[in-house]
């Protein structure tokens, strides 16, 4: 009687020391979602719970990869008065192969950002899945969204657990493009952060680009570009750079004319993110596909 | 010194009720109930930070009675469960029942491995493209789940609420109905009864018509014009529902009144890229 006692209350003991429960659909334990104690990042508790889940996470045989898997390209970020955009073509090249002609590279990452990749499409898609979990996590765990800046580190902090692939050649390089609903001026509340493999981010000021055909792309905004641009000039400036990195680049896609395929605009300005309609963008295409015709170079 | 006497296991765990039972009963109420467009919820809660009424995912939502920082950790226990399936499968996957049933086994091991069990009762909402489809689990502090369908009342005036809204819910409720109906249940009845103010109430819809995430909160401007929208005469006119033109201007009023209280609703925004027609595609 006695010694069942001790028991009971040694086992009472036990619990109010704070027993730590790992483990699921054990009798007895809880699930590890409720034992967690961290913070509000999804990809911590990814570590924790899940870790093979992680992309940066899975060991690769030595030597250069780069080769193995399709390769996305040339993304355009624009800051106009009071937003900014992003815009990216729609190829992705294996060697000298188009692997697919209409991939979209181009995605809001949460309501006020968006996330354009440039690099191995597979983990550059996946990169972005866990980015836009990310956000979301924060959000609900913390009730509020993070600040702009803290997306772009979140960011950088992911591009950087990918830097032992991309020395193989499996690099991803994303852009993010946001508007702050906290900035003071609406008009200057657009930002542009750029990364390279080892991370960032780098604020960008008026346009960056990323991916094999954003030099051209660089090169044509810098002749065309104006500061007090406004929203629908910058959705015809970003398309017509990618007309003119398409014409240099064979790893960037044209527009398709035929088969209607055509570059992804996404804006972001203090109503949220919007993709610009494919009408609209085909309107400018051919506008200025038509203008092409009389002056070749733009 | 004093050594514990011996308890039978049904004193034990009639005792462990007894306790949580008490402590729900402290809490003020929160109402869930399906309308024509969503699922509704409302709770008594005069504080605009420490919510009782959260979003999990696109289209589960999530309302508890109790301690908060019990059901607090427990929201936030779904909220990774609801992260994580979503991310390993696709997000049409994440199910409602999955979660309750996350919850209740969570719920049933705190209740007989801990001396203390938790004095919460929890809601799981998972909207679905119409009324009859919608799914409303309640989870109670030993890990109990029931489905109900329609509406569940939860904390201490539990009983008498659910008297109130069973005699008039319908699922073709519009939203601004629901409300009047809910806040009126949660007034309470006869001499108890009180006026509730938008300043004491926390509302929130799964709205079935967006796609992506679905849960909204309905704050400032926004509440006040719907709660106006339908005057208050509980006992003289308790269907109130010969009014479809209600509707149309409270929800056409509600978005953008929510954008010019400026209150800062990260989820009311969140899915607004990816669905930027939502408000106004109905029209």
């Amino acid at each position: 009687m006695l010694v069942r006692h001790v028991e009971h209350l040694s086992t009472a003991i036990t619990y109010l020391r704070g027993t730590t429960y790992v483990g699921r659909d054990l009798p007895g334990r809880l699930p590890v979602e409720f034992a967690y104690t961290g913070g509000s990042s999804f990809t911590d508790y990814l570590r924790v719970a899940a870790p093979e889940m992680l992309p940066g996470r899975r060991a690769l045989p030595p030597g250069a990869l780069g080769d193995l898997a399709p390769h996305g390209t040339t993304i355009i970020a624009i800051s106009y008065a009071g937003g900014v955009l992003l815009a990216g073509d729609r190829r992705a090249t294996m060697g000298n192969l188009i692997a697919q002609r209409d991939m979209e590279k181009v995605f809001p990452a949460d309501a006020y950002s968006v996330v354009g990749i440039a690099g191995t499409a597979g983990i550059g898609l996946e990169l972005v899945r866990l980015y836009r979990v990310e956000l979301e996590h924060y959000e609900k765990i913390e009730g509020t969204s993070l600040s702009l800046p803290a997306k772009a580190n979140r960011l950088a902090a992911m591009v950087r657990d990918n830097l032992g692939a991309a020395i193989q050649g499996l690099a991803v390089v994303p852009i993010l493009a946001g508007y702050d609903p906290t900035a003071p001026d609406p008009a200057t509340a657009g930002r542009i952060y750029s990364y390279d493999v080892t991370g960032g981010p780098f604020e960008e000021k008026d346009f960056q680009a990323v991916g094999s055909g954003s030099l051209f792309a660089k090169s044509a905004l810098k002749k065309r570009y104006r500061p007090d641009v406004d929203e629908a000039g910058a959705v015809r400036l970003a398309v017509a750079a990618l007309y003119d990195a398409a014409e240099d680049d064979t790893a960037t896609g044209g527009p398709d004319l035929a088969r209607r395929i055509f570059p992804i605009v996404s804006v972001v300005d203090a109503d949220g993110v919007r993709q610009v309609p494919e009408d609209e963008i085909a309107a400018i295409v051919r506008a200025i596909v038509d203008e092409r015709l009389e002056q070749p170079g733009g | 010194m004093t050594m514990p006497f011996y308890a039978s296991p049904e004193q034990l765990m009639r005792d462990k009720s007894e306790y949580a039972r008490k402590g729900i009963a402290r809490g003020r109420s929160v109402v869930v109930m399906t309308y024509a467009d969503g699922v509704l919820f409302v709770a008594e809660n005069v504080s605009t930070a420490l919510h009782k009424v959260a979003e999990i995912y696109d289209r589960i939502g999530f309302a508890a009675v109790g301690r908060y920082n019990e059901f607090e950790n427990l929201r936030k226990a779904g909220v990774r469960y609801a992260d994580v399936q979503g991310y390993s499968n696709n997000r049409t996957d994440v199910r409602g029942l999955g979660l309750a049933n996350v919850y209740a086994q969570a719920l049933g091991t705190l209740f007989t491995e801990q001396p203390k069990p938790f004095e919460v009762e929890v809601c799981v909402a998972e909207v679905g493209d119409s009324p009859a489809s919608d799914q409303l689990y309640r989870l109670t502090y030993d890990g109990s789940v029931g489905d109900e369908p329609g509406y569940v009342a939860m904390g201490g005036q539990a009983e008498a609420i659910s008297n109130v809204v069973k005699e008039r819910h319908r699922d073709d409720l519009t939203l601004a109905e629901a409300l009047r109906l809910a806040v009126d249940a949660l007034s309470g009845t006869g001499a108890e009864r009180r006026e509730l103010t938008a300043a004491q109430l926390e509302v929130a819809v799964l709205d079935r018509r967006r796609t992506g995430r679905t849960f909204r909160r309905i704050v400032g401007g926004a509440l006040s014009d719907l709660l106006a929208s339908t005057s208050s005469e509980p006992a003289a006119e308790p269907e109130s529902a010969e009014e479809p033109p209600a509707e149309k201007p409270a929800t056409k009023k509600a978005a953008p009144a929510k954008k010019a209280t400026g209150k800062a609703e990260p989820q009311a925004d969140a899915a607004k890229g990816e669905d930027s027609s939502g408000d106004t595609s109905e029209e």
